[in-house]
């Protein structure tokens, strides 16, 4: 059978034309678009400049935005790790019906709308909310909770467990059972054999789940907007408003190329890290 | 001295009975294989003897100590895993170095304490492998140093060469029981092959359904099956219900007309029994030398020994002969079969006697 060498240049072609349209084609022309002029009398110029750039990199209120993504994305994941870990772990420990129920509560919320799911918060957390009801009642006070980091932290931490303990719970289930109970009979405690054993094993799935975490994170846009309100942006809600708000549309993009540069940097040493330590230990 | 025992031991799951009535004590030093098919119970036992599984009822004692609920941590037997469960992310040396680390054991006592184990399982070079690196058979070797370097007082064995082929499986259990020999740790062994179990136990302990029905030597259990059950599970055993009639010294069985020579056996005359007799204690010859013509319906070249099955009156019987060389008997050929009358032996049938 002869074979066309066009072939499969053939097959791949559908793939290559989605993912040129949609990924690569408005990439580029955000990425043109940032180093175009801006007036805010005449609108995009058709001159090159640095001065984006130069103007997000040095105002401490860009700084500050930036600061504030990294700082919230990390935290989130740091959260997410220490509650996902343990979730997928009792998760894989658990019977036939119950293991099926609670892995659907637990991916429940991907279920929702994160606009429905940031409402909810938001009711849950505002100044009359059910959380500061309670915290009345017990004579705590009401606390300010909505529009502060720790509102947007509960939310994403609530959004991105999944992405965590899915990565987790799958590595959870190719080990085999008896490695914890042959750490035991070796004179293991039970937190020995979690530490020495299990949790290398698992090593991968957690530092698979907090990339994904951490990049989507960093680029949330809904949970920052509704409840982050005005005042405490991140940087997907500051791109949003120099588009919209300020029609500054290179300054937008200049900051999308900076978190869209700055996420990927930190996405790939991480990575880098990842895969030595896995090829290290696993193959 | 016992310095293993377990005191009436039961398993319950709900209703089901896993384990019941468990008596059995085991001596120091001593290889003690518990045989049953699978689901009789032996690997519950077996892990109620490590501490995986808690025992609805009786006791566990080590020498001397009361073990029954204690935690398998605290207990310090050593355990090798169907499976193995070797830790995946640690090197052969790493993995057997664990145990030792969990008791604090200094680290140059650590170095050569291993060293010296990974000699004894011969695999001194293999030290800076990962487990993904090995054969089945040098796992199998790192999971016994694995659990062999701490010292444990027993060493448990759960199915430890059911992952192997079988050539390999032949050679791991000669040298599981020269590690065992070398190192003298008491050690008791599941598995559902009888082979393994009679070729390097010390005992046998026949499981059915939860109930130990027979512990004896291997040559014994062989040659002196307690139930119909255990005759047909150890080796391969022809069985022939009969009526018996005394002989004078010996006996005789009727079988089908038949009348067939047999050990004598303290039961009135015209009793019906069975009569059971292993395939190698038969003896082929021409027809009409033997004491049962038949004909060969198939035979089976083995390697080391033919299987014929003959039908004769009787009924279909299994004849096992060594290999001198020469070709026997070929299929459809008439043959006379023979034996010693002890060895055919007799126990009365469940039914009672036929009138």
């Amino acid at each position: 059978m002869s074979r066309s060498p066009a072939a499969p240049w053939l097959l791949v072609s559908p793939g290559a034309v989605l993912f040129l349209g949609l990924v690569l084609v408005p990439l580029v022309l955000t990425v043109i678009l940032s180093f175009l002029t801006y007036n805010y009398d005449t609108g995009i110029g058709d001159s090159y400049t640095l001065a984006h750039y130069g103007r997000v990199l040095s105002d401490s209120y860009y700084l500050e935005i930036f600061w504030r993504t990294l700082r919230l994305a990390f935290l989130t994941t740091l959260l997410c790790a220490l509650i996902g870990a343990p979730e997928a772990y009792i998760l894989s420990r658990m019977r036939s019906p119950w293991r099926s129920i609670f892995l659907l509560v637990i991916i429940g919320p991907l279920l929702v709308s994160v606009v429905v799911r940031a409402f909810g918060w938001s009711m849950l957390l505002g100044s009359t909310g059910l959380v500061n009801a309670a915290l009345g009642v017990l004579a705590l006070g009401p606390v300010r909770l909505l529009y502060t980091e720790t509102a947007i932290v509960i939310a994403l931490v609530h959004v991105m467990l999944p992405f965590m303990v899915i990565p987790v719970w799958t590595a959870l289930q190719k080990l085999d059972p008896m490695v914890e109970t042959a750490a035991w009979s070796l004179g293991a405690s039970r937190f020995a054999a979690l530490r020495r054993v299990v949790m290398p094993q698992v090593s991968i799935g957690l530092l698979s789940g907090s990339l994904i975490v951490f990049g989507l994170s960093a680029s949330a846009f809904a949970i920052p907007g509704l409840l982050g309100g005005r005042r405490l942006k991140m940087a997907a809600t500051l791109v949003y408003d120099e588009y919209m708000q300020e029609l500054n549309w290179p300054m937008g993009a200049a900051i999308a190329i900076i978190v869209l540069l700055a996420n990927l940097v930190i996405m790939l040493a991480y990575n880098r890290a990842v895969e030595a330590r896995a090829r290290r230990a696993l193959g | 001295m016992a310095f293993l025992t377990l005191e009436q031991v039961n398993k319950f799951y709900g209703e089901l009975a896993a384990v019941r009535d468990v008596d059995l004590s085991v001596a120091k030093g001593e290889f003690v294989s518990l045989l049953g098919p699978s689901g009789c119970g032996k690997t519950t036992t077996l892990q109620m003897i490590a501490g995986l599984v808690e025992p609805t009822s009786g006791r566990i004692t080590l020498d001397g100590r009361d073990i029954t609920h204690e935690k398998p941590n605290r207990r310090g037997l050593g355990i090798v895993f169907q499976s193995y469960a070797l830790f995946p992310h640690m090197t052969v040396a790493q993995n057997v170095a664990f145990g030792l680390e969990m008791r604090k054991v200094q680290r140059a006592e650590r170095d050569t304490r291993v060293a010296d184990m990974l000699a004894l399982v011969h695999l001194a070079g293999m030290a800076d492998r990962y487990p993904r690196q090995l054969s089945g058979g040098q796992r199998q070797r790192v999971a016994i140093a694995r659990a062999l370097v701490i010292e444990p007082p027993v060493l448990l064995l759960d199915e430890p060469l059911s992952n192997l082929d079988a050539k390999l499986r032949e050679e791991m259990q000669f040298e599981l029981r020269r590690i065992q020999r070398s190192v003298g740790t008491t050690t008791i062994m599941v598995t559902h092959d009888q082979a393994e179990a009679l070729s390097i136990s010390d005992r046998v302990v026949v499981m059915e359904a939860g109930c130990m029905t027979q512990v004896d030597a291997p040559y014994r259990l062989y040659e002196k099956p307690a139930t119909p059950f255990i005759s047909s599970f150890v080796g391969r055993m022809n069985r022939l219900e009969g009526i018996w009639w005394p002989n004078g010294p010996i006996g005789t069985v009727e079988v089908a007309g038949a009348m067939l020579p047999s050990e004598a056996a303290d039961l009135p005359a015209g009793a019906a029994v069975t009569a059971s007799i292993r395939p190698e204690k038969l003896l082929l010859h021409k027809a009409g030398e033997g004491r049962l013509n038949g004909n060969v319906a198939s035979r089976f070249f083995l390697g080391g020994h033919w299987l014929f099955n003959v039908e004769t009156p009787a009924g279909v019987i299994v004849v096992s002969m060594p290999n001198h060389g020469e070709e026997p008997a070929r299929e459809g050929e008439r043959v006379g079969i023979d034996w010693a009358p002890a060895s055919l032996r007799i126990e009365a049938s469940a039914g009672g006697t036929v009138s």
